[in-house]
């Protein structure tokens, strides 16, 4: 598929090598030669440098033929402007990274139906839906709903106390009872597809499927559920703070912004009236100390700087608060964050890279391939992909044990009419079933591909 | 450094160069000649040493950087020389292993430059695979292996932009894959277009392929002593207008199969290569009609000789050594232009001397007017520093080497003529020079230590200096 990518900022960057790790053909636009001549350099990517709503430039990049124009350069109303263009020049569908929260409101859809964008994208808003999701449900690291919310993927790090350390699948199951799977293990740099025989141990990241119902069940089960945090305390007062903030108070908890600078203190309390707002350098520790960090549930680290975030976020855990959650923008510090003991790293980039990565397969699927969705776990090391099993797939009614299938490849869901499984070995998959595969590293265009031939 | 992956690549390409041997070896068999069984050794020396370094070193990362793409160009272009060599010298052909080399590697670069001094010795077999290393070595057979291998390496543009020559190397689609592929297409059916139209003009079949070969990658090896002289106008014609094909940047040509051309119109760089073209050709036309005295011979000897000259191809079909001085100059000039970037031509590029004058003009122009700005625009874009000023680099090293080398080659002690047009047709990749070197003489005569100094300078000229030098600097090799 021809994907043109408009502004080869740092989200930019990383959505075009992730639809090129797709296989799709990729064009970056950006204004700065520099950074075009370090982009090819590094990527298999076409480069032009031009003015991204210049209709010249748009030409030149082949927008005609183009099935998918994402535009992200760093300002919206650049980004609207060029997905209009690149439409009106026959582009196929057009997504725009939208950020500022003035149009993130109701003008949103009006302004996305006239300018005929297919999707408009927010960075910021993504990233505080995620954290928003922690802080409900903190005993996950990530808990991520799918196929219309009919499975639950929730992510876990085994601590030293943990019951299951040492305990392999099989007495895993007998031991809790409930209907789930263990379908990733991550243990240092390594993903494993475990099997019956495999042994967990103390500071594995585990990925576990179930039905929504069940999660809680489960997670008391296990226990390791801990009560949704009531009160947070928010460092740096950027937009994904206020829409964390924002979320946070219409749940009904108790907020706390830091941040530096004066003015932006005075625009938050005038969005955020419910919230307590205070000026003050929060990697002062004094600063942070006198406005309870101690006595907190939950401790957010949003600022812009990368290393600010990791030292305040490891100040917060020395305090034993229950709940702390850094946000990294860079993805290799962010592996670095998680071996120095911060569980929770929230890489907004890739957030919004899995989102296009998703769409981007969703497109395809209208032309061949049959993935239906796609999903990126365990910080993107493996995949869910949902696929339909068509009448003519080999093995339908075949019981799963009996099927042979490829290295590190799971059968982790079944969808039945409106029911939900998770597939024991005498399960089997009929015709119109929905599956959910899981998979490390690898790319599957089609449900006979899993086979081992 | 990865080295793995640098070891790899150049298994890789020895393995391909083992392909590639197959078709001189089909020759000798059709022929029935002798040289069956040195080219049946040599692909199956050209395969263990390939399997040898593939198996040996399997890289762990496929990841490599710009320093890894110049090292594996050179280094591949220096083994596939010493394996390309090997036939000639096993069959005793050209015996001299020095010989040979400098025979090979002239192949490659596209050069042309022989040492054989009795072409009509030589067998058909050995011929074909002189004249097949211009083809192979026009478009690079690195460019050849991604076009074929599926990912190959990361960040493989890096071997790209060292193989390619040319100030600029831009991508055609989003793949290097598909890039290369489309390159090699366009290079296939113009050399499939060049053979049809010279079977038309009554050449046979092998002499049709060794001249079109010759002409495709601009090396000029031919058949006869006396090059193509002894051809029908209408085969001369078709050398010329195909030479000058050849020196034209390949993505005018994806260009206009894309129908787009309005672009092609609007090359700077074309009008500019043309423009030096026609004013050399009319300038010697002039100056050689007191010898001719016929007009239509004049325009056709000229046009074929500086088409031939500053395509750096080397064919020839009059012995310019005796033409006057002024001729001879015009030609030595036209020497050191060269072809279009991204073409399969030598020399310094026309886009390089384009730019290069347009800095020049800048630089006047901000004497008379200090606080003057102005952008240097190339092709409708501007030019930023980083690119002038590394053309203007090229251009100094350009010269240093060129003198250098020519210090080291008049220790043979030939006239001044020789030694310094030997030097520039080395390394400009032209192949005939003047004096003793011109086009009815060839490279026999120097020492075998000219010859390894010559050869040198024919890869640095392909190459563009930059991977050679690179892989002979100590600094590349030491761990940080």
């Amino acid at each position: 598929m021809k994907v043109i990518v408009a502004g080869c900022g740092k989200i930019g960057v990383s959505i075009a090598a992730d639809l090129v790790a797709e296989g799709h053909d990729v064009t970056v636009l950006d204004s700065d030669a520099d950074i075009i001549t370090d982009v090819t350099n590094v990527h298999d990517v076409m480069a032009i440098c031009g003015n991204a709503v210049d209709c010249e430039t748009l030409e030149e990049a082949d927008v005609e033929d183009a099935d998918m124009f994402v535009a992200a350069t760093g300002s919206d109303e650049l980004n609207m402007l060029s997905c209009f263009l690149a439409k009106r020049m026959g582009a196929g569908h057009t997504i725009a990274r939208i950020r500022n929260p003035e149009y993130n409101d109701k003008s949103l859809n009006f302004m996305c139906s006239q300018l005929e964008l297919s999707m408009p994208i927010n960075p910021d808003l993504l990233t505080a839906l995620e954290l928003f999701n922690i802080l409900r449900l903190p005993s996950a690291v990530r808990r991520e709903s799918f196929s219309r919310r009919r499975f639950e993927v929730v992510e876990l790090i085994l601590d030293e106390e943990s019951g299951l350390n040492g305990m392999n699948l099989i007495k895993m199951r007998e031991s809790f009872k409930a209907n789930y799977l263990v379908c990733t293990v991550r243990r240092g740099d390594k993903l494993y597809i475990p099997y019956g025989s495999f042994k967990l141990r103390a500071g594995d990241k585990i990925g576990l499927i179930a039905a929504p119902s069940e999660v809680l069940k489960l997670l008391k089960l296990l226990g390791v559920l801990k009560k949704q945090a009531d009160s947070v305390m928010i460092l740096g007062g950027s937009r994904t703070a206020y829409y964390l903030a924002k979320l946070c108070e219409d749940a009904g908890m108790s907020v706390r912004i830091i941040e530096r600078s004066p003015e932006r203190c005075a625009e938050l309390s005038f969005l955020l009236p419910k919230s307590v707002i205070i000026n003050g350098d929060g990697t002062e520790q004094e600063v942070l100390l006198e406005e309870g960090l101690a006595e907190t549930d939950a401790f957010a680290a949003l600022t812009g700087q990368d290393e600010e975030n990791i030292l305040v976020s490891l100040f917060a855990k020395s305090h034993k608060v229950p709940t702390v959650i850094s946000k990294v923008n860079r993805e290799e510090m962010a592996s670095l964050a998680g071996k120095i003991g911060l569980d929770r790293v929230i890489t907004p980039k890739s957030l919004t890279t899995g989102i296009l990565v998703r769409y981007a397969r969703a497109l395809e699927n209208s032309k061949g391939s049959n993935v239906e969705t796609l999903y990126k776990m365990m910080d993107g090391m493996a995949e869910a992909l949902e696929f339909k099993v068509g009448a003519d797939f080999p093995m339908i009614g075949v019981p799963i044990k009996d099927i042979r299938f490829k290295k590190n490849v799971l059968i982790a869901g079944i969808l039945r009419d409106r029911k939900t499984i998770i597939p024991s070995g005498d399960d089997a998959m009929l015709a119109d079933d929905r599956v959910i595969i899981v998979t490390a590293q690898q790319y599957f265009n089609d449900l006979s591909d899993i086979l081992e031939r | 450094m990865n080295r793995r992956m640098v070891f790899y690549m150049i298994g890789q390409l020895v393995k391909a160069e083992a392909v590639l041997l197959l078709l001189p070896l089909a020759v000798s068999v059709i022929y029935g000649e002798s040289c069956v069984v040195p080219f049946a050794v040599t692909v199956l020396a050209a395969i263990a040493i390939g399997f040898a370094f593939t198996l040996i070193s399997r890289p762990r990362s496929k990841v490599i950087f710009a320093r890894e793409g110049f090292v594996i160009v050179a280094a591949s272009w220096l083994l596939m020389s010493v394996i390309g060599a090997m036939p000639f010298v096993i069959s005793r052909e050209i015996p001299n292993f020095f010989d040979a080399f400098f025979e090979t590697v002239s192949g490659f670069t596209t050069t042309g430059a022989s040492v054989v001094t009795n072409l009509d010795a030589l067998s058909k077999g050995v011929l074909f695979w002189r004249s097949f290393t211009h083809w192979v070595g026009g478009m690079g057979v690195l460019v050849f292996i991604m076009a074929v291998v599926p990912s190959s390496a990361d960040r493989s543009i890096h071997i790209m932009k060292a193989e390619v020559p040319g100030p600029i190397v831009g991508k055609l689609v989003p793949r290097v894959r598909q890039t290369a592929r489309i390159l090699y297409l366009i290079y296939i059916g113009l050399t499939l277009l060049q053979t049809t139209l010279l079977l038309c003009g009554g050449m046979n079949l092998f002499e049709s392929l060794i001249h079109a070969f010759g002409t495709a990658g601009t090396g000029g090896f031919g058949v006869k002593a006396d090059s193509i002289a002894s051809y029908s106008p209408y085969i001369q014609w078709v050398i010329t207008v195909f030479m000058l094909i050849f020196g034209v940047n390949f993505n005018l040509y994806y260009f206009l199969l894309l129908r787009r051309f309005r672009t092609v119109f609007k090359s700077g760089e074309l009008w500019t290569y043309l423009g030096i073209y026609l004013v050399a050709v009319t300038v010697v036309a002039v100056n050689i009609y007191g010898i001719y005295g016929n007009v239509g011979e004049c325009i056709r000897l000229s046009a074929f000789q500086v088409s031939s000259i500053s395509t750096t191809t080397g064919f020839a079909t009059a012995d310019f050594n005796n033409w006057p001085d002024l001729s001879k100059a015009v030609l030595f000039v036209v020497m050191f232009t060269g072809g279009m970037a991204g073409s399969t031509a030598g020399g310094l590029k026309t886009s390089r001397i384009v730019l290069l004058f347009k800095s020049i003009k800048r630089e006047f122009s901000r004497m008379l007017h200090p606080r003057s700005v102005s952008v240097v625009k190339f092709e409708g874009k501007p030019v930023d520093d980083v690119t002038l000023h590394s053309v203007g680099t090229y251009f100094s090293l350009y010269i240093g080497v060129f003198i250098g080398i020519f210090l080291l080659v008049a220790v043979d002690n030939f006239d001044f003529e020789t030694s310094i047009s030997a030097v520039a047709a080395c390394i400009n990749n032209i192949g005939p020079g003047f004096g003793a070197v011109g086009p009815m003489g060839s490279y026999a005569g120097f020492s075998a230590f000219s010859k390894v100094v010559l050869s040198l300078a024919m890869l640095l000229g392909r190459l563009e200096l930059y991977p050679i030098m690179i892989t002979l600097s100590p600094s590349t090799w030491a761990k940080r």
